[in-house]
């Protein structure tokens, strides 16, 4: 169901070259230029000292990273991350686990109630998160869990829209095999470990890749849970720093850059799987 | 014979309790996540239904006041602003949002050279964080000498703009980073709505002597008709809940100048959390509920009909 390279040849045997498709790949092209002239600025600024920022041409006349030195000197950043790493991991690990293990459920277990927990799980999908945070702040303020990382991730741990799509997933998984992994004596909890779960990694890892991404660049929640410092995560620390530093921007922009880089060189390494990934969600979605 | 019946017996029951144990199985998985979505889901969702009726700030123990927080946000001219402000977010966003995305997946789909590279471009940008992105834009639209924008306004000879700091063009230059950052995703999205449309069907339509023009109104958007309803709805929904730019892009004055760029999230959060006024809150976002799913119901029946 995912493009692959043959399909794409067919695909261009079928619409031939002629000269209005080389202006048309020109603007293409020049469009997506424009796409990452944001980011290229952003991280062309974080380069340049604070006489150069005036000076608008994208190249730095004398690139150093003086600014990143600064910023990372206090190790406030470097906390920040690492919170923020530490959340979005213990979120997707969470997701990926449990569901799965009810996508599974639902789809290959026949049982009085199942449709009924299906529609329940699936009825949240309605109700938009900022409707909860209100409750979910009085929760956590009642059993003191603001300021800190169980806090931050508790709403998340589950999500309905990562229950659907793995459901749709196992339903494509032929019940043979594990009536064969049950004739083997295996029992239910490892046919779905170990059985059920390598046949669907393509849908595992695009629910991975969302959640991370979710959770990594997550803002309006973690902005009402966290009080102190010390458990910003990186999107929440660093409009702290931006609001501090004012007008210095190209310390903010160099924030800004620590924030991004991460998930740019995670995308560069995943390209694939990350397209295929949001094609995935999106369709079975 | 009677070992043999036992062990007959025994089987039967070793049966009937495989399936049992099935269903005990199914239980036993679903126990911790009905736990979960019903402490984390389903009680706060009623809590914030209950809690609207109240007029609690955190000080003073709540106590019913009926449809009181209704009627004093029908008679709040504030939540008509930031009503009007949403719907322009949405009016705008989705449109534009849906137009240049669909465009660029068109031509992009037929593109050799380079495939990769130029979707990585456009895809590029979801990726970023908004809260990030948000100050990057925020440096953009700066006055002169520092702004990026203005900058190149000026080499191309037109006057400066004051963008962030006018109540008119606030709200356009906040929803542009906003559109950036979905673009790449709706163009992904669509480029496999375009994938799954067989080849002989342009084929066939072509032999038939259809125009391209002909082609892409009689066969390719018709196709993509679940993809589009998908977007629409999708982004929708996203536009509706734009906080991130707002929030990072006037934080000086939240949603300003003037609220003329607040939306309904930006008003919520600071009823409740900068006011306390939680039970006023909660009626806010029993509000963006409802306006949720009367948007999404509206586009679901205007797109499935024709």
């Amino acid at each position: 169901m995912s493009p692959n390279d043959r399909s794409l040849k067919a695909r261009h045997q079928a619409f031939p070259i002629h000269p209005g498709r080389i202006f048309t790949w020109t603007l293409l092209f020049l469009g997506g230029v424009v796409m990452v002239t944001p980011i290229l600025f952003m991280l062309s600024t974080s380069l340049k000292d604070a006489s150069q920022v005036y000076d608008l041409r994208l190249i730095p006349e004398a690139p150093s990273l003086d600014n990143y030195k600064v910023v990372l000197s206090d190790g406030r950043f470097l906390r920040w991350f690492l919170n923020s790493v530490i959340v979005a991991v213990c979120v997707t690990l969470s997701n990926v686990f449990f569901d799965s293990l009810v996508g599974y459920t639902l789809a290959k277990f026949q049982f009085r109630g199942r449709y009924l927990v299906f529609l329940a799980i699936l009825s949240t999908l309605m109700i938009p998160t900022e409707m909860l945070v209100i409750p979910w702040y009085l929760m956590a303020s009642s059993f003191g869990w603001i300021d800190s990382y169980w806090g931050i991730m508790f709403p998340g741990m589950m999500t309905a829209f990562g229950t659907f799509l793995m459901k749709q997933f196992f339903e494509t998984v032929p019940d043979e095999f594990l009536e064969a992994a049950r004739v083997d004596g295996l029992n239910e909890f490892t046919i779905w470990w170990r059985v059920a779960m390598p046949l669907v990694t393509p849908a595992l890892s695009a629910l991975a890749i969302f959640t991370f991404l979710g959770n990594w660049t997550a803002f309006f929640w973690p902005l009402i849970v966290t009080n102190s410092r010390e458990l910003y995560t990186l999107p929440i620390g660093l409009s702290s720093f931006a609001v501090e530093q004012a007008i210095q921007w190209e310390m903010i922009m160099t924030g800004a850059s620590l924030a991004t880089i991460p998930t740019l060189i995670v995308f560069l390494l995943l390209q694939r799987y990350i397209v295929r990934g949001v094609m995935l969600a999106g369709l079975k979605g | 014979m009677t070992t043999a019946l036992s062990a007959r017996y025994g089987l039967i029951r070793g049966n009937l309790s495989l399936r049992q144990k099935r269903v005990l199985w199914a239980w036993s998985f679903l126990a911790v996540p009905i736990a979960f979505y019903s402490i984390i889901r389903f009680w706060p969702t009623l809590e914030a239904f209950t809690l609207s009726f109240t007029d609690w700030n955190l000080l003073r123990p709540a106590s019913f006041v009926g449809f009181d927080n209704y009627i004093r946000l029908a008679n709040d001219p504030l939540f008509w602003q930031v009503f009007r402000n949403s719907a322009v977010y949405l009016l705008i966003g989705t449109p534009v949002s849906l137009v240049l995305s669909f465009v660029i997946a068109y031509y992009l789909d037929r593109v050799n050279f380079m495939h990769g590279f130029i979707r990585a471009l456009y895809f590029l940008p979801f990726l970023t964080t908004a809260a990030a992105m948000a100050w990057v834009w925020r440096w953009f639209y700066q006055p002169l000498p520092i702004g990026v924008l203005n900058g190149v306004l000026t080499w191309l000879g037109l006057s400066q703009q004051p963008f962030l700091r006018s109540t008119v063009q606030a709200l356009p230059a906040i929803l542009a980073p906003a559109i950036w950052a979905g673009l790449g995703f709706q163009v992904i999205i669509f480029m496999a709505g375009l994938r799954a449309i067989p080849l002989s069907y342009y084929e066939a339509a072509r032999i038939d002597g259809l125009s391209e023009l002909a082609i892409l109104r009689k066969i390719t958007i018709p196709l993509l008709k679940p993809t589009i309803v998908f977007l629409v709805v999708f982004s929708s929904i996203g536009f509706l809940r734009i906080f991130d730019q707002v929030y990072n892009m006037t934080f000086n004055d939240p949603g300003g100048p003037l609220n003329t760029t607040k939306p309904i999230v930006l008003m919520i959060y600071q009823t409740a959390f900068k006011s306390m006024e939680m039970g006023y809150a909660a009626a806010q976002t029993v509000v963006l509920f409802l306006v949720l799913l009367v948007v999404s119901l509206i586009q679901l029946r205007l797109l499935k009909d024709h």
